[in-house]
Formats: structure tokens, sequence, C-alpha cells
């Protein structure tokens, strides 16, 4: 009861005087910022993966090659989901004597669960919304089947036994997806009309999909329960799994957002704990006074475990209810896209805000309280005792679990979690070894060093624990800084480069060897740049190192079918420039003509294949043995042409052969593809340019995001920054005043403070760049798998915010205490 | 246990020695010092600065512990009693004023009277409190912060606190050191006023001669050691 009311009374004394509003103010952000971008990231995250969802249709898909049994849809029904069904498969669609091969999809009337399809009365011509699908008795074709055909709106095509009426121009299916290379021009139809053309028969290639969309818990639980029951043939397939490039992007904000959540975490327990450290220096002599009036040390520890109790409700509650506010302003600000349907973050996540905000508290003040425990009662005669009391290091093992537990659940990516944290620790260990070492340089420098210097050096060799702690937390909340600065801008500079504007947007399969210099010759008069053409040919693999190919010992089903399917070899003297090689060596100009082959590595993991093995390819009826010699990694994410398998020139030019190439081809110039089908009637031009503005517009989305949540870390950086200069804050209040009742000018001690911070500053500047430097190239290698560039720039700010903006900072915070005369300042000390 | 002696003696110090291990050997601030205390007494060490009086209040006080020799209180050892059970009999049965007044900032004038009544679990505490201001004159300054008053407002309130309890015995340690010297005997007249009226034993360290003279006994400290 005693202590209870003791806690409140001082708390409510220590609120009033201003004493705990740093701390609060730490804690408040910590909970803030370990809230907001949690929520944030989280609701990124489902809007990014909804949006990517539209790639597919849904938010997952059944496929399968048979028709799907009705208990699939019923347990989506049971789950609250959204369905629609599709059939995909390859027909003949004639109009008068005209027929071309079609990619027929009949689509249910729910069809498509997310994303919207876009349609024109006239091929490339201006685009609407589609609402609904195609009505019974009505198709949507793609502009190039209308080219192909002589199709305009209204003419009727056959298609199979039934007659159907071209109602639209189908501009932009969201789940255009399927392989690219081998697309026949698309026409869409009711699901209702499929039986009447007689089409779909026993033994047909038909593609059938369920899609599903809603709540993320029910399609957890979906895919849970539906996976045991999958025969063989079908699979469950989210967008990560249909779209490589989508998921490399998805999967980088993520991680990206969850080094800037635990950037955040790690900062705001930064600034608690130098909160914590000065709020227990200002209780030493409280603690005294208590001890001299008999109060017993658990007494003491009560008072004090409640007031961080009370402390750290408080701040909990009003970080959580900033950090919920603020993510609903950050999703505000960054698009109504992420406000899509997305379901509002509930009672959980503010109940776990609380549940981190009281345990950091505790965690962090632990050790503080039991030092205030500790503080002797003859403090009260001898101001020098429990000054520097050291405590058990079990008492900081708390906070650190608080902490690692905290980052990792934040990181959500136990490698990243790891690396920043190794990184934060040793530099942590760097910024107090140097600190130390420096002293000793500081004592000499001083020495010889006149005035001011000498008082401003004096001030940090004083308080060496102090400096240290200081040092540290000026270099972490700088480095966090850096770092994310550095990430951000790889992973900026990573996809722009992915997708630079010029990106080919146009594929062109079908070229015929004789063709390519007509072809050539066609792109230079449409003043166009030539593009590169690559040649492919089609074999099956058929035997590995001497061995039948058998396809049953894959367990995997996606390896069982990259194996049974045909490849697409391709020949190159040289490696195109976005690819690298990961093991082996790229060939010589004297291996030309040899058997060899350079393998892309994921096919290579999928397949079990090593360097050395021999693969044996049928192509056409002719078998070839190939060693291979390299593995490659290829950026599927550019949209390039890529090729599994490559050979060097020599080895398959006697095999029937097509060649391949891409282009960007500008809006507005959509004319120049009628011309070309025209003059090489054979080829098929495949349009990506929907595709590519789809995933554009998702890294855009990500992009901003990630400025956002950028913005928010580098407020929890300040705030580190600020903490530190408050830790010491009351001491140089003393000096300061000390020094003008001595006769000191306001320019002798701006001087003296300035002098005392550059040296802090400097220091942490530079211990923070090396930091940075060394994590960031950790992170953008090891994590998000991209190009670390070297930034000296950054580095340079990094040294110069440290050696500008601490004392500057410094001097705005004590520039009121200088402006005051002496008398006051010491009346208030 | 605690009992009154037969000579009524409230603190015994017994052959009371202090050392400290410095960089240049062992230093002796208290050496063989050795005195009764009665209840009711006033007595004042007297001594030069490092003479070793504010040690010798820490010892009678239990706020520190000898090196050599014990000091009872009312018959109990304190060597005998943990942290914890010296700190329970201040609390208990003393009180203290100190140069440099011990006001906690964050504490009003008010809430720093009630602190060692609060501790010490006496009933009625917020009326205590609110008469020790009235006594030492500062009715008006109960809500006011130490920032917010003179300097001798600031001792008045650290008499105040010292007084309300009612202790036994009362340790000042420099009262008047920090104050001028009308100010000084003002606090002076209130610390002897209040001590008569409770009939508190008073130890009182100073250097000040005029105010040591107040006391019914002088103890002289030189070196650490008792001057006979």
């Amino acid at each position: 009861m005693i202590a209870w009311q003791l806690a409140r009374q001082q708390l409510l004394s220590s609120w009033r005087s201003g004493e705990v509003r740093v701390l609060l103010f730490a804690l408040v952000l910590a909970v803030a910022a370990m809230t907001s971008v949690g929520f944030f990231a989280d609701r990124i995250q489902n809007a990014l993966a909804r949006q990517g969802g539209q790639l597919l249709g849904g938010d997952l898909a059944v496929i399968s090659d048979q028709p799907l049994p009705a208990s699939y849809s019923e347990k989506a029904r049971e789950l609250n989901l959204r369905i629609a069904t599709t059939l995909e498969f390859p027909s003949m669609a004639m109009h008068g004597e005209q027929s071309q091969l079609a990619d027929i999809k009949a689509v249910s009337a729910t069809y498509p669960l997310l994303g919207q399809m876009k349609i024109s009365d006239q091929p490339y011509g201006a685009e609407r919304i589609a609402e609904g699908v195609p009505q019974a008795g009505e198709v949507w074709i793609e502009p190039r089947l209308a080219g192909m055909l002589d199709l305009k709106i209204g003419d009727m095509l056959m298609l199979g036994e039934r007659e159907l009426r071209v109602a639209s121009i189908l501009q932009q299916d969201p789940a255009r997806g399927g392989n690219m290379f081998n697309i026949a021009p698309r026409l869409m139809m009711n699901a209702d009309d499929v039986a009447s053309t007689n089409l779909v028969q026993y033994g047909s290639r038909v593609r059938y999909r369920l899609l599903l969309a809603g709540e993320p818990d029910a399609l957890t639980r979906y895919r849970d329960a539906v996976k045991p029951m999958l025969q063989r043939g079908t699979r469950i397939e989210d967008v990560q799994d249909a779209r490589p490039e989508i998921r490399s992007a998805l999967d980088k904000a993520r991680q990206f957002l969850g080094l800037a959540s635990m950037a955040s975490v790690i900062l705001s327990m930064v600034a608690m704990s130098l909160a914590a450290l000065r709020f227990a220096r200002r209780h030493l002599d409280t603690c005294a006074l208590m001890r001299c009036f008999g109060a017993s040390q658990s007494l003491i520890l009560r008072v004090f475990l409640l007031q961080a109790l009370m402390l750290g409700l408080l701040g909990s509650v009003v970080g959580s209810a900033i950090g919920y506010s603020g993510q609903e302003v950050l999703a505000r600000l960054a698009g109504s896209l992420f406000l899509e349907q997305l379901p509002l973050p509930g009672w959980v996540p503010a109940m776990s805000g609380l549940l981190a905000g009281m345990a950091t508290m505790l965690g962090v003040m632990l050790p503080h309280l039991l030092r205030l425990r500790d503080v002797p009662a003859l403090r009260i005669l001898r101001r020098d005792l429990g000054e520097q009391s050291a405590v058990s290091w079990l008492a900081w093992m708390p906070g650190v679990i608080v902490m690692l537990a905290l980052v990792f659940l934040s990181a959500r990516d136990a490698k990243l979690g790891g690396i920043v944290l190794g990184g934060l620790a040793a530099l942590a260990l760097v910024a107090g070894m140097v600190a130390l070492g420096l002293g000793r340089v500081l004592r000499r420098v001083s020495a010889a060093a006149g005035g001011v210097w000498r008082i401003g050096m004096a001030s940090v060799l004083r308080r060496p624990g102090a400096s240290i702690a200081q040092v540290a937390g000026f270099s972490l909340g700088l480095m966090a800084m850096a770092l994310l600065t550095l990430v951000r801008g790889d992973l900026m500079h990573n996809w722009q480069s992915t997708l630079p504007p010029d990106a080919p947007n146009r594929f062109v399969i079908n070229i015929l060897p004789e063709q390519i210099p007509s072809i050539r010759d066609f792109f230079r008069k449409e003043n166009l740049a030539v593009p590169e053409i690559f040649p492919m040919i089609r074999g099956r693999l058929v035997e590995i190192n001497g061995k039948p190919l058998d396809t049953s010992r894959y367990v995997d089903a996606r390896a069982r079918r990259l194996a049974e399917r045909e490849f697409n070899l391709s020949i190159a003297d040289v490696m195109q420039q976005d690819n690298k090689i990961v093991e082996g060596r790229w060939w010589r100009d004297d291996e030309r003509g040899q058997p060899l082959l350079s393998l892309e590595e994921g096919i290579a993991k999928t397949l079990e294949l090593h360097l050395g093995d021999r693969l044996t390819y049928d192509i056409a009826g002719e078998r070839i043995t190939l060693t291979i010699q390299s593995l490659r990694k290829v950026e599927w994410d550019t949209m390039r042409a890529n090729f599994f398998a490559v050979t060097p020139p020599g080895v398959l030019e006697k095999h029937p052969s097509s060649s391949i190439m891409s282009f960007h081809l500008a809006a507005g110039r959509e004319d120049v593809l009628n011309r070309l089908v025209r003059n090489f009637s054979n080829l098929t031009v495949v349009d990506i340019e929907a595709v590519l503005s789809q995933v554009r517009a998702i890294m855009d989305r990500m992009a901003l995001a990630i400025q956002f949540v950028f913005a928010f870390c580098m407020l929890a950086g300040l705030a580190v920054l600020y903490a530190a200069l408050a830790a010491t804050r009351d001491e140089r209040t003393d000096e300061v005043a000390l020094l003008r009742v001595f006769g000191a000018s306001r320019q002798q001690v701006r001087a003296a403070i300035l002098a005392e911070f550059a040296g802090i500053g400097l220091l942490a500047g530079i211990v923070a760049a090396i930091g940075a430097e060394a994590t960031a190239s950790l992170v953008s290698l090891q994590v998000l798998h991209i190009p670390y560039s070297f930034s000296p720039l950054v580095g340079l700010a990094t040294i110069c915010g440290g050696l500008l903006l601490v004392p500057l900072a410094a001097w705005l915070g004590l520039r009121r205490i200088v402006d005051t005369p002496p008398r006051q300042v010491l009346l208030s000390v | 246990m605690i009992s009154d002696s037969n000579q009524n003696i409230e603190i015994e110090a017994a052959n009371l020695s202090k050392h400290v291990t410095s960089s240049e050997g062992e230093l002796a601030i208290l050496s063989d010092f050795s005195c009764a205390i009665h209840a009711g007494e006033t007595v004042a060490v007297t001594g030069t600065s490092g003479s070793g009086k504010s040690t010798l209040l820490g010892l009678l006080a239990g706020l520190d512990v000898p090196s050599a020799g014990t000091v009872t209180f009312r018959g109990q050892n304190l060597a005998d009693l943990n942290e914890d059970g010296r700190a329970a009999l201040r609390g208990r049965h003393m009180g203290f004023v100190f140069q440099s007044f011990q006001l906690l900032p964050s504490l009003t004038a008010f809430e720093n009277v009630l602190l060692p009544l609060e501790l010490a679990g006496i009933s009625g505490a917020k009326e205590r409190a609110t008469h020790a201001l009235e006594r030492v004159g500062l009715t008006a300054r109960l809500r006011h912060y130490p920032r917010q008053l003179s300097g001798g407002e600031q001792q008045r309130v650290a008499i105040a606190r010292a007084f309300a309890p009612q202790p036994a015995v009362l340790f000042a340690d420099e009262p008047t050191g920090n104050l001028d010297a009308a100010t000084g005997s003002r606090i002076v007249e209130l610390l002897f006023n209040l001590n008569a009226e409770a009939g508190t034993t008073l130890v009182l360290v100073t250097h000040d001669a005029t105010l040591a003279q107040r006391c019914k006994r002088r103890l002289q400290l030189e070196g650490g050691r008792l001057q006979p």
C-alpha cells in the first residue's frame, strides 16, 4: 500500500516536473514504431499479395488437368471464400475461310475475383473496365486474334460446333499468366457455352482452375484442408508460385519492411535504455534519502517497479493508439490501393503492442531498478556513492531477450535478424572500445590544447561510462539511419534497373532462320532499334549420364513437370549481360563446336544436376549429348528472353530451329505490329505490355511504402540521438552554470559544448559509417540477393551528420541554459 | 532488542574507527572514538574540514559501518543489524537535517515532509506534515517545489521534515553551512526551539563555534581523534 502510494505520488511529481517525459516519450515512440510499422507492414504485405493475386485472378488457385470434384468448391463455401472457375484449352477458331489456333478461356460469372478486365471496341482502341464476363453466345478476343482472323465487333466466329458473336476486344485479362512463349492469342467465352461447342471431351488438353479469394486465415485453412486430398495432376498455387518475378519483388519488399521495422525496434529500445539511464541517475538521491528515512531495499524496488509498470502501461496505451492511427495515416498516404478490401488491424495487434511495450519497459528498466535498490544511504553524505555501481550481467538479460524476441518477430527472417543484430552488437563493442581508447588520446590532446577545447574534452573524459554510452547511442542511431539509406538505395536501384522504361514489352516467336535478315531490315525501315535475335531449338531430355531419364524419381511435382516438358535450347557465343556464372566457367573461343552446356542454376537444383553431368537431348528424333560446363544465375524478373540451357556456337546449328526476339515498342506505335505480322505471316507476337505495367505498378507501390516506413525509422533514429543527448543533460547544466559563474562568456561556453559534441559526433559518425557499409553489404548480398554498391557519399554524409548534427542538437538543447543568468541556473539545479 | 538503559544512554560509540584505502595506502578518517550520548542531550561535534565530523555522524546514524568498534542505539548494536534493519531503525527513531537541504526536487514542500512519515507508516501523516510546515512558517508554500523556494525556506522544509515523525534523535550536519548569517541564525533559532519543545536528542555537526555554544556538550575532533 505504502509502495503504491509512494510510487503514485513520485510519478505524479516527476511528471509535473517533467523528469519522466524523455523515458515516456521513448517508450511511446518504441511502441508506436513497433505497432505502426508492424501494422503497416502487415497491411502492405496483404495488399501487395492481393495485388499480386490479381495476376492469378484470385488469392489461391487449385489447378488440375481433370474436372475438379465438387468437394473443392464446397470446402471453399464452408470457409466463406469467394470462388470462380475457369477452363483453358487450345482450339482452332474460324472466321470464314481463315482459321487460327487460339487459347480458349471459359470463365464463370464471378471471374476475376481480384483485379479487373479491360475491353475495347476495336484493337488497341480506348479501353474501359469490363463489367462481368462475356454473355452466353458471345466472346471477347485479343487484338492479335482480331488481326489474324480479320474480325471486328459484331462478327460471328466458329468455335467447335458453335457459332459465337464477337462482343468486345479483350485488352487486358489480369490473370493472363501462362508460358508467354507458347501462347496463342486468347479468346474468352462464357463457361456455360463450353458444352455446346463439344470441344471438351475425354482426353482433351484442358486446364481446370478453381480460383479462391477471401480472408488470409480462411485461405490458410483451405490450403491445409485441401492439400491432403490433392490427386496426381492437381496442385494449389498462390501468386508466389505462379509468378517468379513478382515473388522476387514481393520477397525483397517484405525483407526491407522487416529490416525497417526491426531497426525501429532496436532504435527505440536504445532510446529507452538511454532515457532509463537518466531516470535512474535522477533518482539516486531519492533512493538514498528514502534509505536514510528507513525504507527497506524491497520497498524501494517495489516503489520503482510500480512506477515502471505505470509508465509502461501509459506509454504502451498511448504508443499503441498512435501506432494504430499512424499506420492508418501511412496507409492513406500510400494510396487508396492499400485500403482496398483490407481487413483493419484488430485487437490482437493492439494487445501485442501493449504486451511488447510492457515487456520492453520492464526489460530495459530492470538493471536500473536493481541499481536504485542498491543505493547506499550514505550517499546522502558522500555524493559519489551509487553513481557507478555495477549490476550483475544477469540483470541485463531480460532486456536483451525482449530485444532479441522483438527483433526476430519484426524481421520475420532469421538470417536478416542475425546479420543486423550481429552488425549492431559488433558496432556497440567497437564504439565502446574506440571511446575508451580515444579517452587516452584525448587526455594527451586536452593537456596540450588550450581553453575551451580542454574544458570540452575534460567533459568527455570525466564521464567515461556516460561518454561510451553516448558514443554508442549516437553511433547506433546514425548507423541504423545510414544502413536503411544504403539498403533502400540498393533496392530502388535494383528495381529500376530490373524494369527500365525501355524494357522489352513484345516477344516475337517462330522466326525462321532465313527470315532473320529481312526482319532486321524491317526494324531499320521502321526506325526501331534492331532487336537481338536468339535461336531456339526444342529438345526433350532423355538421358542423364547415360541412364534413361526416370521422372518418377522426382518427388516434387514441379520437377517432374519440368523434366517431362520440352526444353528450349539456345546458342550463345557470349553470355547475356544479366546472367552470372555461379559454378564452372563460360566457354573459351577454342571450345566452340564442343558439346558443352551452360545450365540455369535453379533448374539444375530442381532436377538434381551437377557440373560435369552429361545430358542427352532428343531433338527432332536425333540425339545429342552435352556436358554441363557451367551453372548460371538468371534474373528472371528482367523480363528479357532467357534460356535454361545454352550451348556454344557450332553444336546445334544443324538441328531445326526457330528464333525468338524481344523488343520495346513505345505506346502509340502498335501499328508496327500489324505490318510485321502482315509481312511475316508465320510470326507470333506476344504482347506482355499489360503484364509489365502490372509488375511496374506493384513495384511503384512497394517503393512508396518503403519510403514511408523509411521516414518513420528516421524519426526513431532522431529519438535515439535526442535521448543520448538528454542522458547527460543534467550534469551539463551544472557545468554550464559553473562556467558562467566563473566568468566564461557565452561564446566560450558555446565553444566548449560544441567542441565536446563535435568530438563525440565525429567518433560516432566514423563508427556508424563503417558499421552501416559493412552491414548493408551483408544485407544486400546475403538476404536481398541484390548487388551492393559501396556508397562513399552515404558514408561521408553519416560522418558529417555526426560531426554537425550532434553538436547542433546539443547546442539547441542547452542554448536556453547558456542564455539564462547564472544565478537562475544555479537555483534551478 | 532496544531498551532504555539504566543511564538513559541513547547512543554509545566504543573505540570507533574508520579507515579507507586509497592509492597512497590506508587513510584513517576516524580513530578510536568513544562517547555516550544521553536522551534529550544536545551535543555539538566540532572540528575543521576533514577532521572526520561527517564520518562520525554517518557512523552514529547507521548510515555507514565502522572499520572497528561498535555503535549501540538504546542498547542495540548497529553491527548486528543488516542494511534494512538499520534503515528501519532510522525510520522509527532518527531525523536528519543536512547542509545541502537534501530535498527531493521532484516533490513539493508538503510531499517532502510527508515522505518519512509515510515510510514509517505513521497514521495521520498528511495532517502531521501540514502541521510541521505550519510550525516552520511555510503554510503558504505547501505546494511549492524546492527550486521555487529560497535557501532558508528549503532548510525550513528540511527541519519540518526532520521533526514531523517526532524522532528520538536528530542528526544535523552543518545546518547553516549553505545560508547567509541572518538566515542561518533564524534557522538555528527554529531548530533549537523545536528541539527543546520535543525534547529530542540532538547531534549537531558544525565548524561554527557560536553555533556549537548553543549545545550542552561539545566534542572536538582533530585529525579523526577526539580532543580532550
